[in-house]
């Protein structure tokens, strides 16, 4: 975490130095502690811890807040805490089927805070946890052991079958098991990388933008284009969550089902 | 020297980003194609699609993370 602070600090340096931007388009998602020296230990309050509490402290908002009157008629906060619980509610039923229900809370909490965290992290001067690979990595990575793990509780070692593809030629079933075992652990680097990658870059393309903003040739058709580009990522940091969420989905019906 | 090849590097593999936007094109392009053809099946298919894309987008987004590497890591 130090050296992240350092090397942060060097990318700040490198951006005066070789490129005509303002800023660096990457300062950014810079770790930086919220009291303190500047350095960042194992238990430093970072902005990423901030606004981590602030996704939860908005979560618990909406989701406990929202719901607590119950009128018949909704609010618009109750009309959103609901639409989010019913359609992730469905997505688990359509796609893991009714015994992957057990798991709904585990899902909706997931898909709550990346999605929270993505919109929060679309405010001005705020700060993206899900931009960071560290953060995506843990979160895939308990997708991952959990879905193992649940494989072999439930199946035992016919958990197996799920690399062996019955209907394939026995020829080919060999082959065809070595690259599901390959697609099997990667899995989570794909899952964590993703949702990083698309949140950093879109944050990225946005920020490289409103550096031509100080260009006054240019600057008008710039404006136009970060509104645009911004629009795309309010869409981005809805979807991407979905899919991590989807394929979370996907993952928990294959460690259930895991016959062909 | 070294600094200026990795530059290069990062900006070859910048043109896998645009490869997975065709191949995200792709499976979208088909998707209404056939939404087209089947109105009705379309909406319980969208879920397949949105996973069809990201697997498609996944891997612009590894030569996207190799860009980055070879920019700030190497």
């Amino acid at each position: 975490m130090a050296t992240e602070v350092e090397h942060g600090a060097e990318m700040a340096d490198h951006a005066v130095e070789n490129t005509g931007l303002v800023f660096h388009p990457m300062d950014q998602f810079i770790v930086k502690p919220l009291f303190g020296d500047g350095h960042v230990g194992m238990f430093t309050i970072t902005n990423v811890t901030l606004w981590m509490a602030i996704a939860i402290a908005a979560i618990a908002a909406l989701m406990v807040w929202g719901t607590s009157r119950r009128a018949i008629v909704p609010s618009r906060t109750q009309s959103v805490a609901e639409l989010a619980y019913g359609f992730i509610h469905k997505m688990v039923e359509d796609v893991t089927g009714k015994d992957g229900l057990k798991y709904f809370p585990y899902i909706m909490t997931l898909f709550m805070f990346i999605v929270m965290s993505n919109f929060l992290g679309l405010i001005p001067m705020s700060f993206t946890t899900t931009s960071h690979f560290a953060v995506t990595v843990v979160l895939a990575l308990a997708v991952f052991l959990g879905v193992t793990i649940l494989g072999f509780v439930k199946n035992g070692a016919s958990f197996l079958s799920l690399f062996w593809v019955s209907s394939a030629p026995l020829a080919l079933r060999p082959i065809l098991a070595l690259i599901e075992v390959i697609s099997y652990f990667v899995r989570p680097v794909s899952h964590s990388i993703r949702l990083a990658g698309n949140v950093m870059a879109g944050h990225a393309v946005l920020k490289v933008f409103a550096g031509f903003a100080a260009v006054a040739a240019v600057s008008p058709l710039t404006i136009v284009a970060i509104t645009a580009i911004y629009g795309l990522e309010v869409l981005v940091a809805f979807i991407q969550a979905y899919v991590f969420t989807i394929l979370t989905c996907v993952y928990l019906k294959d460690a259930l089902h895991p016959h062909h | 020297m070294e600094g200026q090849l990795a530059h290069i590097g990062a900006g070859l593999a910048g043109l896998g980003t645009g490869l997975a936007a065709l191949g995200v094109g792709n499976v979208a392009a088909n998707f209404l194609s056939g939404a087209l053809r089947n109105p009705s099946a379309a909406a319980s298919q969208t879920a397949t699609l949105f996973i069809g894309i990201a697997f498609a987008e996944a891997l612009g987004i590894f030569s996207f993370l190799v860009a980055l590497l070879l920019m700030f890591a190497v």
